[in-house]
């Protein structure tokens, strides 16, 4: 410990409404050392950015406990501002970049170089006048310095996407006296050859002394440029790494390690699966959906099991079901029990048998301003015509048939309510995501997908939300796709589990698979290897 | 090869003025169809030009700040009539009573900005709508103030502009007050007035800067001075020589001999430059050299700095068949024909320097990101609802001037309704420029002003000569101003989609 | 005290204002000794003849479009069937086969084509609107206002051979106002209307035009029973949230055209019943602002930018006319003579929609 560290964070605890999402977590960086922060979503690596950058969600949620020491000096971070004056700079994951700005432009912004001038000195700092050569020139300063050959009069509109993250950096290397930069998953939108760029961008800025503070998924990258590293789980340290010391297995399974505890209580299981009775199958299958492409999936899905589909936020694992429905643009073959679906015409895959429980509860699986009962019906009676009066081509709502289903699911899915005209807004999470449960199952659905099934639910909704789905699964025969980040989860529901990354499948497991191999899938490594 | 590529660049220039060839054509279709006197139209124009572009100019800011077209301008347009109201009870006359009336405006339209800042704040993205509609508020405030409030509850004793004793009378005339306050200054005024500021400011920035131990700059600023110098001096003596000979031939009195001397060139001056109304081909020939000359040093100044000269010696050679073309006989009968109020026309040239200062600072540069980007702005520090708070400010600070500009112009206005359609007519001039609700600048403005106004005088002709009825023009008019904020509307929102569609296909390709 | 506070949350402020501001010059108008009787009978037939326009803006508030400032598009398809069922003399024709069924015949010819028309041009404009999500209400004010301008342009120039149409001299074109005594004027409000409390000497009474209250309120049962079938469930879906209506397999493009094709349809039935209420068909630019009287009109009911109930229809068309209707005679003798009844509207008017405006959150946060 006699190393002189930039920055040392020690203990630090934080609480968001009373649950623990960091639980005393160290993390130490010494100048020009490129390190790591590892771990699954959820694992506290954003929480604990955004505490060392002073975000105001941390301060307004009653702040953190623990110590910060800059250069060895307990420091207070209350602010971004007061961040960016340490000289903590962050290039985001999605750009904070203006298209309609040159590259100068862009690089100062906020932090224009001025001269006073007489109105200036009359009516405030405000109206001082740009300097523009000062400008251009320090931007043409840090974009030598990260080797970037582009005119800083050029406007950054158009330029390709790998030069934007470059612009970002170099923004955060021209704020004067910059010691920690983070990067959050800086190579999740760039190529291959754009990436390697990338790292070797950071290795310069590294020997400039500056530490760096690398967030990322992937493990090649990591063992690639990185001295050292820091690898939470659950919100607790798991171990900091050397890297020149450590394999790529080891990272991975000290990302996912933990204790299976059983989320679900083993049930009678009847059912005989075969192999070759196949319900729903993908070929060669793609998905637009922004932020979870989906690049040519192969996958087939065998009648009356209950298949998970896991892998890290963004790698595309949510864009599967979202193609299916015909929420997003998609394409590829797509064969559900021997018909063909086509997903860009919408309500196809809902007519023939197909239902969806949304990972975007609120905003995709219910109508919060409506009643329970109209939350239940209304898919059914869109896709089925269920719940209406007919009188010739006059279809009217059938409010008492809808009030009865509504009232009849509220007791066989245990929803805890006033009763079936509570307004669904009202309802705590669990109780929403199994009223999207009840739409699902009053289409009588044949297949049904579930994304996302326990985002936001409290540990007691969680295990019922999950116990209900087995439930299901085992007693009417129900195929079930779970599509969620959680692994635990999936790994204690799932007779199968397809990884997802970088919109590919990178591996099909069985629950009991070991943690490094989940560990290596996930991050999409090269090292993994299928089963 | 070469070629093509030259084909495709006119394409993508013809495809992005397409709104103003748009209009440049039904321009000329109506004025070709209604067969009309051409000096009538640019008689027309020109007077319009002046009137309007300084109110068109007042709308930029808030497009370049993110907050699209500001129909909020009646506000300011509002600000300055009441100013004038008062102006005129007190009595003050011409350029006093003009000055006067833009003192007191300023602070009104300062405090009506700031209101309507911080409703636009609450209804961030969707500014248009709640401007439009604020316009119409503030209509009803107005009206509720000019017909009641104004001799009711606020004390106003004047029986000549209350007959009633409270309520304005309908029609409220300028004649005798402020009409024509800033139109009748001379040219040659407008030169000794702006000589003499340019010089004072000039040496105060050098003592400035000297205190403030930046770089003088000299060398350029002594030649700035010793020119303004020189044209101050000229124009303030020809003005003084002519007025010593007429207060000389009206007394009877003689003169000293160098006054004589210098007559037949000041009177020639005077009689070019002097007049309350400058005769547009003078304007023309004056502009185009002012111009050239300017152009011509930059050309210099880039020849010796090695950079690009094309635009200035393209900039030269347009001032120069500027001069020429105005020389032909058939356009020389038209410009010949019309006359211009010189300091009308150099407030557009300040209106426009207004702009453009400040844009080039610090603020201006914020209100720049904030307009680009919200989130970027804010993560950069910029204090974003406070910038566009000012924003709002300096467009109804500028509308309330452009607004008195035109009325002075104008010289009787409705009382009741005179502001009510000032956002209207202003927007859709702007539009038709080739402005967006994200991008405008002071070229749109002008040009925008120039057409606009030119169907708003040509369009109801032709179709009064078409149906054989000119009671259609209002019709017209007013079918001519909403239809284009329409269509341009609609046209920028549909362009926003077809944008998102592009890249989804694009990430697709990849 | 939960529910007292997000009863506090739902209480409609400008509603509130407005209902005490209507209460007290009701008050005024007994202390002025006014026949406050004999304009609420005023009061009812104004809310008649504006009720349909407002409950033009049911749809277009359900299904996402916002209030339908351009509800003139629809205003225009109705005068020109009202102008048609003059041209083709049809009271005057059915009249002569059946007598005394020729004004009805007359509406009804005008109600249906204008209703056709203007389903056909609302499904051109929700199509347009499609294109510009997020931007609704200045493009619909825009081509609201444009529309009528463009249709000035039209009846200017329109060959219209009925001496009723036409300009008494001169001979083209549609005249300022066209009397609707020989066609169907007042039809509705003269059917089955009776006068309750009239008393010589003291009040004219109220008089209740009962065609004309059964008839709005047979359209808002209509509108009623439309927004509970498959279809109008799916509008109001559509409108609430785009996502949740697409995850149930509905196109939500097509049930915003639906839901605006209805709201035009149903501005051009509303200005044939203000027109035979009002005794003439007005063309030009007399129905500028009526799509912002209607706008007032719902939120004065409760309604907001995003939804929008037939009660809210109802009260806020009788409130909002309430006080149109009662504040001239009551300023009359308060201030001597002044009219400052048509000022106070605009500022009500106006007042009321920046107010749902600001409580809309902006068109930012509805795109999310």
């Amino acid at each position: 410990m006699d190393k002189p560290y930039v920055l040392s964070m020690k203990g630090i605890e934080k609480e968001y409404y009373g649950n623990k999402v960091l639980k005393g977590v160290d993390l130490y960086i010494a100048p020009g050392e490129i390190h790591a922060l590892m771990g699954e979503n959820g694992a506290g690596k954003s929480t604990l950015m955004n505490i060392l950058f002073g975000m105001p969600v941390i301060h307004n949620t009653g702040g953190f406990k623990g110590v910060i020491e800059v250069n060895g000096e307990q420091v207070n971070i209350d602010s971004p501002q007061k961040a960016m004056e340490l000289g903590i700079g962050m290039v985001h994951q999605e750009f904070m970049l203006i298209p309609g700005f040159t590259v100068t432009e862009n690089i100062k912004v906020g932090r224009e170089i001025t001269t006073p001038t007489i109105a200036s000195s009359i009516f405030g700092k405000k109206l001082e006048a740009l300097d523009k050569r000062s400008m251009a020139a320090d931007a043409r300063t840090a974009l030598d310095t990260i080797g970037l050959d582009i005119s800083e009069d050029t406007m950054v509109r158009g330029l390709p996407v790998g030069y934007m993250q470059f612009i970002e950096i170099a923004r955060e290397i021209d704020k004067s006296g910059m010691q920690i930069l983070i990067f959050d998953e800086p190579t999740a939108v760039l190529t291959e050859s754009e990436a390697d760029r990338l790292l070797d961008a950071m290795r310069t800025i590294a020997a400039k002394g500056i530490a760096i503070i690398f967030i990322t998924h992937r493990i090649d990258e990591v063992m690639n440029v990185t001295d050292s590293m820091t690898v939470l789980r659950d919100g607790t340290l798991v171990e900091r790494l050397i890297t020149k010391d450590t394999t790529a297995a080891r990272i991975a399974e000290l990302m996912i390690g933990r204790k299976v505890e059983k989320l679900v209580e083993d049930t009678v299981d009847n059912r005989t699966l075969d192999d070759n009775d196949i319900i729903l199958s993908l070929r060669d299958y793609y998905v637009d959906m922004p932020g979870e492409k989906v690049h040519g999936i192969d996958l087939d899905v065998r009648r009356g099991e209950i298949l998970g589909i896991g892998g890290l936020a963004g790698q595309g694992k949510v864009g599967i079901p979202n193609g299916i429905l015909g929420l997003y643009e998609a394409a590829g073959e797509i064969v559900f029990d021997g018909e063909k679906i086509n997903p860009n015409k919408l309500g196809d895959a809902l007519n023939k048998g197909i239902a969806f429980v949304s990972e975007d509860r609120r905003g995709v699986g219910l109508l919060l301003e409506e009643t329970i009962e109209q939350n239940i019906v209304f898919s059914a009676m869109q896709v089925k015509e269920d719940f209406l009066h007919k009188f010739g081509p006059l279809k009217i709502f059938d409010a008492k048939a809808a009030k009865a289903f509504a009232d009849d699911m509220i007791q066989k899915l245990d929803i805890r309510c006033t009763g079936s005209s509570q307004y669904v807004g009202r309802l705590s999470g669990g109780n929403q995501q199994k009223v999207c449960l009840a739409r699902a199952l009053a289409l009588a659905p044949k297949l049904l997908i579930v994304s996302e099934p326990t985002r936001g639910i409290d540990i007691g909704a969680k295990k019922l939300v999950l116990e209900l789905l087995v439930k299901l699964n085992r007693e009417t025969g129900l195929t079930i796709i779970v599509v969620s980040s959680e692994l635990n989860e999936l790994r204690s529901l799932s007779d199968r589990i397809a990884i997802v990354s970088d919109g590919k499948l990178t591996a099909m497991l069985a629950p009991d698979a070991s943690d490094a191999k989940y560990g290596l899938a996930m991050s999409g490594s090269k090292a993994g290897g299928e089963e | 090869m070469k070629n093509k590529k030259l084909l495709s660049n006119v394409g993508s220039i013809l495809f992005e003025n397409k709104v103003l060839i748009l209009f440049a054509v039904l321009c000329i279709f109506c004025i070709s169809y209604s067969e009309v006197n051409v000096s009538y139209v640019s008689g027309e124009l020109f007077t319009r030009l002046g009137r309007n572009a300084c109110l068109v100019l007042s709308l930029i800011i808030p497009v370049l700040a993110g907050l699209g077209l500001n129909f909020g301008i009646v506000v300011g347009a509002i600000a300055s009539q009441i100013a004038i109201f008062w102006v005129v009870h007190w009595g003050f006359t011409g350029i006093t009573g003009f000055m006067l009336t833009a003192l007191i405006a300023t602070p009104l339209a300062i405090i009506f900005g700031i209101l309507v800042g911080i409703l636009y704040n609450k209804t961030k993205g969707s500014e248009m709508i709640t401007g439009l509609v604020l316009g119409y508020f503030a209509d009803g405030l107005y009206k509720l103030f000019v017909l009641y409030i104004i001799g009711g509850v606020i004390p106003f004793d004047d029986p000549n502009l209350l007959p009633r004793g409270f309520g304005l009378k309908n029609a409220f005339d300028l004649t005798g007050s402020l009409k024509y306050s800033l139109d009748d200054i001379s040219l040659l005024e407008v030169v000794t007035v702006a000589a003499v500021i340019f010089v004072i400011a000039q040496i105060a920035i050098i003592i400035y800067k000297s205190v403030k131990k930046q770089a003088l700059g000299l060398t350029k600023r002594i030649v700035g001075i010793v020119i303004a110098a020189v044209l101050g001096g000229v124009s303030f003596a020809v003005t003084s020589v002519v007025t010593t000979l007429e207060t000389a031939i009206a007394n009877g009195t003689g003169v000293p001999a160098i006054v004589n001397k210098l007559a037949p060139v000041c009177y020639k001056l005077d009689n070019l430059y002097g007049q309350t109304r400058l005769l547009l081909s003078d304007a023309i020939f004056l502009f185009g050299v002012v111009a050239a000359i300017v152009f011509a040093v930059k050309l210099v100044q880039a020849l010796i700095s090695k950079k690009s000269f094309t635009r200035p010696l393209a900039g030269m050679i347009a001032m120069v068949l500027i001069i020429v073309l105005a020389m032909i006989p058939a356009v020389n009968a038209v410009t010949a024909s019309v006359r211009i109020p010189a300091c009308t026309y150099a407030m557009i040239f300040v209106f426009c320097a207004i702009n453009n200062w400040l844009l080039s600072t610090k603020l201006g540069q914020d209100m720049r990101t904030v307009g680009q980007n919200r989130a970027v702005a804010t993560s950069a520090g910029i204090n974003v609802n406070r910038t566009r708070i000012i924003a709002v400010c300096v467009s109804t600070v500028l509308a309330a001037w452009g607004q008195l500009i035109f009325l002075q112009n104008l010289g009787t206005f409705n009382t009741i309704q005179q502001q009510t359609n000032v956002g209207l007519y202003s927007i859709a001039a702007l539009l038709v420029g080739g402005a967006s609700v994200q991008k405008a600048n002071n070229k749109q403005a002008v040009i925008g002003v120039i057409l606009f106004h030119t169907l708003f005088v040509v369009a109801p002709l032709a179709a009064t000569k078409l149906v054989g009825d000119s009671a259609i023009s209002e019709y017209i008019r007013m079918f001519l101003s909403y239809g284009v904020i329409a269509a341009a509307l609609a046209m920028h929102a549909w362009k926003k989609v077809k944008k998102k569609f592009g890249n989804d296909k694009k990430a697709e390709v990849k | 005290m939960e529910k007292l506070k997000s009863a506090m949350k739902n209480v409609n402020l400008p509603r509130l204002i407005i209902l005490a501001f209507f209460l007290l010059i009701v008050a005024l108008m007994g202390v002025y000794k006014l026949d406050v009787l004999s304009y609420l009978g005023s009061v009812i037939k104004y809310w008649g003849m504006w009720g349909i326009l407002a409950l033009a803006m049911v749809p277009s508030i359900q299904c996402g479009v916002g209030p339908n400032f351009g509800v003139s598009l629809g205003i225009v398809c109705g005068i020109l069937s009202g102008l048609l069922a003059i041209e083709f003399d049809i009271a005057v024709k059915v009249d002569a086969i059946l007598p005394g069924f020729g004004p009805w015949a007359s509406i009804i010819f005008a109600i249906i084509v204008g209703a056709v028309i203007a389903w056909f041009v609302g499904v051109l404009y929700g199509m347009l609107l499609n294109r510009v999500k997020g931007d609704e209400m200045t493009v619909t004010t825009y081509v609201g206002y444009s529309a009528i301008y463009l249709m000035s342009i039209v009846w200017f120039t329109a060959p219209f051979t009925s001496g009723i149409i036409k300009w008494a001299l001169g001979g083209k074109g549609v005249r300022n106002q066209i009397n609707l005594n020989t066609s169907f004027g007042s039809v509705l409000y003269d059917a089955g209307g009776f006068t309750l409390f009239a008393k010589e000497g003291v009040t004219a009474g109220i008089y209740i035009p009962t065609g004309l209250i059964v008839f709005v309120l047979l359209m808002c049962f209509l509108v009623f029973i439309y927004m509970k079938t498959k279809t109008g469930k799916a509008i109001t879906a559509a409108g609430s949230n785009p996502q949740f209506a697409r995850a149930s397999g509905i196109n939500v493009d097509k049930m915003r055209i639906r839901g605006i094709a209805l709201s035009t349809a149903l501005g051009a039935i509303g200005i044939i019943i203000y027109a035979q209420g009002y005794g003439f068909i007005q063309a030009y630019t007399a129905p500028l602002s009526m799509g912002f009287q209607c706008v007032a009109a719902v939120l004065i009911g409760g309604a907001t930018t995003r939804k929008a109930k037939i009660s809210h229809v109802i009260i806020g068309t009788f409130l909002f006319q309430g006080l149109i209707i009662m504040t001239p005679p009551l300023s009359n003798v308060m201030l001597q003579g002044t009219d400052i009844s048509d000022t106070m509207r605009q500022i009500i008017q106006n007042g009321v929609i920046l107010y749902a405006l600001t409580k809309a959150k902006g068109g930012v946060s509805s795109e999310e």
